[in-house]
């Protein structure tokens, strides 16, 4: 009887021994720096201290966590918007063409992600190929200086992370009854208001996933930022990996990173809940 | 002004419709009158095509060719939300999202009118469809029957000319379909909005429908009232899909008479040539005092009220089903040898 019972523990414990080890532990190592003072040359004091929290809400730093909250939220929308209507089309799509379409979808993540982004380099520089063909449809200003910017980076994570929401949103869509939709129609909704009442809702949890994985990666981001934004540009991700690797002031890294887990943690929690009330609505799936 | 009065004028007109999904034609060249208020029946094995030939009248699929007049007008070229016609699906297809007041005004609040007569009418509905108590539940609280129910209403509150419903009892046990088939039939007439069904189930629809239409392979076989169809079927396949049917195979000679192995009917004015005799199990008659067709039963199935008997005789491989009196023939053993008598008047001819 215990055996029968505790056997699913069983087969789950190399899984969690490698999670406590690998993951639990080193973060949490990390973590318990925020709470002691950095030495002079770098390194750790073990001195309890609560400065570098005062540090995290200092004006200066506050506000790149802020700004860069906001590109994540940009992102996030643009990103959904753009991924909605491609699962959409995806999930109509004749059955036997959605597994090549979905490959297509995806298909950017299985090359490097610092090629995928210095390949947009190469394409917004100023001798770059969008400012190239601006000049052969007719243009004749200075080159745009499209490279370097916060809409760079925006377009960077937006390209990175689009695939991710597409299956999201993919998955909800593919799980929901047609007959919801045609029901709606057949009742004397449009097109739109069959969307916003019906289908929107209906799959809104995929929506959800989508963006809270796509907002939680961006603000944590830092290759990006360095490489499309410029040395000049800075996410809170940069701003962390500075105090690490640069200013080595891992007290105050480790706060820095103690905020971003926070904020994911809060939005995970959010996002299950959000599923959890729709979860409900997978009664309407035929069965 | 000799035109007919307008209440003999179908409701509906299907005037030669079909359907391709590549090769295969799901619907072919289908024509059918439906009355107003009738309760009409679209029946067929499954593959036949009725569940397409309604998906088309609902608006869900592009006819090939052919027009759909409501009332005289196409509504062909029409998409679903404008067609003053609802569809009762089959997987009831309520939302999962909404309660079950939601549901039932939802195709109301599409038509925008005002709040209160939308309250009113969605009141109204759930008393009528005993649905009150459940106003402000989720659909998954409730049972298949009740599902059902709210279905049902939420197509019916749109006040549709012309209801359709896609196997509206499938999914229910068949306790509960019975009642329902019952129900169903005495809502339609309360209404007073004409339903056509679509079921795979010969003996709903004779229970149910006022008409009904066999269909097969996308065509239309036979269109009459449950009697009709089921006394005089159209051919062999039709004979064989409504109730049971027994087929004996022979020929008809020139002087009017089918012959098979011991066997003999009087069929005056058939054509000569091979042909098969079909007769219903009801309709022979066990004579215990000999005379008549010699067999031995086979095999007895005890229905309460009847027994259908399973008898042997030497025209026909298969052994003849014979429906009779429970009472009168309790003590018929297995093997025992049995004469039975054959109404021409009862049997159907089909030439081979």
């Amino acid at each position: 009887m215990s055996f029968q019972a505790s056997r699913p523990n069983l087969l789950a414990a190399p899984a969690v021994a490698w999670l406590l080890v690998f993951m639990v532990l080193p973060c949490l190592l990390i973590l318990s720096y925020a709470f002691f003072e950095r030495g002079t040359w770098g390194g750790v004091v073990y001195d309890f201290t609560l400065e570098n929290f005062q540090r995290v809400v200092d004006p200066l730093y506050a506000k790149i966590f802020l700004n860069s909250a906001r590109i994540a939220g940009l992102v996030t929308l643009i990103a959904i918007l753009i991924a909605y209507p491609a699962a959409y089309a995806i999930n109509r799509a004749p059955k036997h063409r959605q597994a090549m379409l979905l490959f297509f979808a995806v298909l950017p993540f299985w090359s490097n992600y610092l090629i995928r982004t210095y390949a947009w380099i190469v394409l917004l520089n100023r001798e770059g190929l969008l400012n190239n063909l601006l000049r052969m449809a007719g243009y004749d200003g200075e080159p745009l200086s499209l490279l370097y910017s916060e809409g760079a980076v925006i377009v960077g994570l937006v390209y990175n992370y689009l695939p991710f929401v597409i299956l999201a949103i993919y998955s909800t869509l593919s799980r929901l009854n047609p007959e919801l939709m045609e029901a709606s129609r057949d009742l004397g909704g449009g097109p739109v208001s069959t969307f916003l009442r019906v289908t929107l809702p209906l799959t809104m949890s995929g929506v959800a996933a989508g963006g809270v994985f796509v907002f939680v990666l961006s603000i944590g981001n830092f290759v990006t930022p360095a490489l499309l934004g410029g040395g000049r540009f800075q996410m809170i991700g940069n701003v962390v990996y500075d105090q690490f690797l640069t200013a080595n002031d891992w007290p105050f890294g480790a706060a820095l990173g103690m905020v971003l887990i926070a904020t994911m943690i809060i939005l995970l929690f959010l996002q299950g809940r959000a599923t959890a009330h729709a979860s409900g609505e997978r009664a309407g799936a035929p069965s | 002004m000799n035109q007919e009065p307008t209440a003999q004028e179908p409701i509906l007109r299907i005037d030669g419709l079909s359907k391709s999904f590549g090769p295969v034609r799901a619907v072919d060249n289908v024509s059918l009158d439906i009355q107003r208020n009738e309760f009409f029946a679209l029946l067929g094995p499954s593959g036949c095509g009725k569940t397409t030939l309604l998906r088309m009248l609902a608006g869900f699929e592009t006819p090939g060719s052919g027009r759909i007049l409501l009332d005289g007008t196409d509504i062909a070229p029409l998409s679903p939300e404008k067609r003053p016609l609802n569809l009762m699906f089959q997987s009831y297809a309520l939302f999962p999202h909404m309660t079950i007041r939601k549901n039932l005004s939802y195709g109301l609040e599409m038509e925008r009118l005002a709040k209160t007569e939308i309250n009113h009418r969605v009141d109204e509905i759930m008393a009528v469809t005993d649905l009150t108590p459940f106003a402000e539940r989720k659909p998954e609280q409730l049972s298949g029957g009740q599902k059902q129910r709210v279905a049902l209403a939420r197509s019916l509150i749109k006040r549709p000319k012309v209801l359709l419903l896609d196997e509206p009892l499938g999914a229910l046990d068949k306790k509960l379909r019975e009642r329902m088939q019952l129900e169903l039939k005495r809502l339609q007439h309360e209404v007073g909005i004409t339903f056509i069904i679509v079921t795979h189930d010969q003996e709903e629809a004779l229970v149910m429908a006022d008409r009904m239409a066999i269909l097969k392979d996308g065509r239309l076989l036979q269109c009459g009232a449950p009697e009709e169809i089921y006394e005089h079927p159209a051919d062999r396949f039709v004979a064989n899909f409504i109730g049971v049917m027994n087929f004996i195979s022979g020929v008809v000679t020139p002087n009017g008479s089918f012959e098979a192995d011991g066997l003999s009917v009087p069929m005056p004015g058939a054509a000569a040539g091979p042909a098969t005799l079909a007769i219903r199990p009801e309709s022979i008659a066990v004579s215990m005092n000999g005379g008549g067709i010699a067999g031995s039963l086979v095999d007895a199935a005890y229905h309460g009220l009847d027994r259908v008997l399973h008898v042997k005789i030497a025209a026909c491989e298969t052994p003849l089903q014979v429906r009779v009196p429970a009472h009168t023939s309790a003590d018929l053993g297995i093997g025992s040898p049995i004469h039975l008598g054959i109404d021409p008047d009862r049997c159907r001819l089909f030439p081979d």
